[in-house]
């Protein structure tokens, strides 16, 4: 089993964390992981991504060219990892930050309304937090429970206060990610 | 202990805080500023010395001088900074004290950008700095590996009484995995025969690079020579991957040895017998298990992330019997796998023939992909 | 030989080894001071000498106690290394004004400015001596030299560097002064800057250092006499001896002898 996710967004959309809490739910799960960042002067603003690869066996290239996973946390991140994305592919997109249709058809495209559930759940933040949680649908090697666990396990003690919030943030995201799903003919 | 998802560059400075690391001295650069950060942190909470030095020339003699006491010490840069330190290496090596330093390496030459490179195997592994040298060069591929190899360095560096170096590309010191951190080893400064620490109930000890008498220049020379046989001998490491029955051998050390892993496994996936071999220690160079290779493949492929610098080892151990090919993303430009399953498609594919330049036909293979005019 | 009428002895931190610098040089002065007060203050077995690059290279050949031999410049950056490692331990540099207000300026001056427990001893004698006397920082303006033969031109070559000046406006310095060894009245001031600058190390009072007007007979072209009456006349004016900077904490020091 190996899986490769890219999760991308402007820098301060949590993107990186968005990352390392899978990359912790996976390594707490007994899988190798890798979690690389693009480093760099768009560290500050711009545009920003991570990779992660999971997998049960020693971790080649820590580097996808064609993700079959994708988090597109802005528009100019769903233009690129659209056409990036393997065949087959999964994409879930921030709904509140793009204003067009995909335009493949032979990948999932798995709209979230990133934004407004964070703002529902009081903490705008959050957005990342709920985009994972949509992701989770189709990476079923990480259930939500691992996700919780790793936040509890690894977020520092002073974040720990936003444990339920973040918890929720999955939560609404895998749910309205679910009912997407719904909406796929079979 | 169990396993934690470490930042490379982090993992690096708390190994080496495990290992007994005592001084720590470096200067900021892009992308191992972590190690810098880290330690800056750590060494003191622990009673230890820390000193960001005023450029990477200071960093370097801060190194040799606190060496030259017997301390375990190290610093850490990336390209340019290395070169600044290249007359403290030589110093150090001419001293024949232990030394320890870090290269996260970047694209060059010049200022070059902060993206992961190899570029400075050469570097490395040739000298660098003035005079007639061994080191030892280890290239890790983890996270894990670096925190092992971070330990090996200072082992190896006192055991030979020679710098070691680990050469990482920037993906390796800004990538997380999980790894598990060996237990604190305890700080013994060892009163070495040789050790500059204040001739109390003995005679004055001098550690000096300079040997005016070019007899003894000499004898120094070859003393180094000698040592170096005995690493040689010593202590070779890497790493294989399916070479049982391979037709064709990747050789590619550092990321770009773990890049082509994901390369060999897809190309197994379509039946082709094709193994990686990946070097740990770059200096010494696994020349005798290449060689042994040669018997029993039909091709190489070496693959890094330069314009072709380990290429000539691999060269110097194939000695001509097989063809050699090359495929290098110079730059600060990581290769995707399937580039390197191109590479190994077009080495099944053939027909091959020994050629004294690879780099040449790699050359016009580049301009051809990237779509750009040779100039 | 009874102790009654003995004026001269070699100092016990000296080893036996004969000089190798030239006749009238000041080096050797320079180093049987501090060779004295290491002596003196008991501390020759706990100390490590630091020498450059420069004629002094070999100073290690002549002190009695543990030594390692610098790049050209770096010898505060050294020291800096085996001091943080060996804290108790006393650390000093030697240095020519090549090796230290050229090569070595960015290193002399961070060392200062971090208020290394260092010892610096800086021997200004305003040219390289040991490549064959080309110009220094430290050489003074129409002062000629091998590679300023017309005369230093500070149009073209600029002005000389006044380091004891220039350090003395770092908070890290403790002691910084600048001293000659052209008479005997001046060496015995300078054996006295020597012994304060080891006594501020000793008490981990901040970087010391003490600089030496000293003469390079061979190269000025000039009698062992006469290289004397030049720092006098030419060098003192130039570099003015004095105090730069000695730090409250260190005033309080009392040396003795």
């Amino acid at each position: 089993m190996q899986k490769e996710i890219i999760i991308a967004g402007f820098g301060g959309q949590g993107v990186l964390f968005g990352g390392q809490v899978l990359a912790y739910a996976a390594m707490d799960n007994g899988l190798n992981v890798t979690w690389i960042p693009s480093y760099g002067p768009e560290m500050r603003g711009g545009t920003a991504n991570c990779t992660v690869v999971i997998a049960d066996r020693e971790i080649g290239s820590p580097l996808v060219k064609n993700p079959p996973l994708a988090v597109a946390l802005n528009l100019p991140s769903f233009d690129k990892y659209e056409e990036m994305l393997a065949p087959g592919g999964t994409l879930v997109v921030n709904q509140s930050m793009v204003d067009r249709a995909p335009k493949r058809n032979d990948i999932h495209v798995i709209f979230v309304p990133c934004n407004e559930i964070a703002e529902e759940i009081g903490d705008r933040r959050l957005l990342n937090m709920t985009a994972v949680g949509a992701l989770l649908t189709a990476l079923p090697e990480i259930k939500l429970e691992d996700l919780e666990k790793a936040l509890e396990n690894h977020l520092p003690e002073k974040h720990k206060k936003l444990l339920p919030k973040n918890f929720e943030a999955l939560k609404r995201g895998f749910v309205h990610a679910q009912k997407e799903w719904d909406k796929v003919p079979a | 202990m169990p396993k934690e998802l470490w930042k490379g560059n982090e993992a690096i400075a708390e190994a080496a805080v495990r290992a007994g690391l005592e001084a720590y001295f470096g200067y900021p650069i892009t992308p191992q500023t972590e190690i810098l950060e880290y330690l800056s942190r750590r060494m003191p909470e622990l009673g230890r010395a820390f000193v960001q030095a005023e450029s990477e020339l200071g960093a370097i003699n801060m190194v040799y001088g606190a060496a030259c006491t017997g301390a375990r010490v190290m610093s850490s840069s990336s390209s340019p900074g290395v070169s600044l330190m290249m007359e403290g290496l030589s110093y150090i090596a001419g001293t024949e004290i232990p030394a320890v330093l870090v290269n996260v390496m970047r694209g060059g030459p010049g200022l070059g950008n902060i993206a992961p490179a190899q570029s400075d195997y050469n570097q490395a592994v040739r000298g660098g700095g003035h005079g007639d040298y061994p080191r030892i060069v280890l290239a890790p591929a983890s996270v894990q590996e670096a925190i092992d190899l971070m330990a090996l360095s200072f082992d190896l560096a006192e055991k030979y009484r020679m710098i070691a170096m680990m050469i990482l590309d920037g993906s390796v010191g800004q990538m997380m995995e999980p790894a598990e951190m060996p237990a604190m080893r305890e700080i013994r400064r060892r009163d070495y025969e040789w050790a500059v620490n204040g001739a109390m109930n003995r005679e004055r000890r001098i550690l000096t690079s300079i040997y005016l008498n070019p007899l003894d220049e000499e004898k120094t020379n070859l003393r180094l020579a000698e040592r170096w046989n005995e690493v040689k001998t010593n202590e070779v490491r890497y790493k294989e991957y399916f070479l049982d029955d391979a037709k064709y051998v990747v050789v590619g050390f550092g990321t770009a040895g773990r890049v082509a892993l994901s390369a060999v496994r897809e190309a197994r996936a379509h039946g082709v017998k094709v193994g990686l071999l990946r070097p740990i220690t770059v200096s010494p160079f696994p020349y005798e298990a290449l060689n042994q290779l040669t018997g029993q493949v039909e091709a190489f492929l070496v693959v890094e992330m330069n314009a072709g610098q380990m290429l000539d080892d691999v060269q110097l151990a194939v000695r001509g019997r097989v063809p050699v090919e090359f495929y290098g993303r110079p730059g600060g430009v990581v290769p995707f796998h399937d580039e390197i399953l191109d590479e190994i498609r077009r080495l099944v594919s053939g027909p091959l023939a020994v050629s004294s330049n690879p780099r040449d036909s790699w050359l016009t293979r580049m301009y051809r992909n990237l779509k750009i005019a040779v100039p | 030989m009874t102790t009654d009428n003995l004026v001269y002895e070699r100092p016990e931190a000296f080893t036996e080894t004969p000089t190798h610098y030239c006749p009238g040089c000041t080096h050797g002065v320079a180093h049987r001071l501090v060779a004295e007060v290491l002596e003196e203050m008991g501390v020759v077995n706990k100390t490590v000498g630091v020498a450059p690059v420069g004629c002094s290279v070999f100073a290690y050949n002549y002190f009695d106690a543990d030594f390692v031999e610098a790049p050209h410049g770096r010898a505060p950056a050294m020291a800096t290394g085996i001091k943080r490692v060996l804290p108790d331990r006393v650390v000093f540099t030697y240095q020519g004004d090549g090796d230290l207000a050229s090569i070595g300026m960015g290193e002399i001056v961070h060392a200062a400015a971090r208020g290394e427990n260092i010892t610096v001893i800086f021997i200004n004698n305003a040219n390289y001596g040991m490549t064959g006397g080309q110009m220094a920082p430290t050489t003074l303006p129409g002062m000629k030299t091998t590679s300023s033969p017309n005369g230093r031109d500070v149009e073209t070559q600029g002005y000389p560097i006044k380091v004891s000046e220039m350090l003395s406006t770092l908070d890290g310095v403790g002691y910084c002064v600048r001293r000659s060894l052209h008479d005997p009245k001046n060496i015995r001031l300078a054996k006295k800057a020597i012994r304060a600058a080891f006594e501020t190390q000793m008490r981990g009072l901040g970087f010391s250092m003490v600089e030496l007007l000293s003469t390079c007979p061979t190269n000025w072209g000039m009698t062992p006499v006469a290289s004397m009456k030049f720092v006098a006349e030419h060098m003192v004016p130039a570099y003015p001896l004095g105090d730069y900077k000695v730090s409250d904490a260190v005033k309080q020091i009392k040396v003795q002898g």
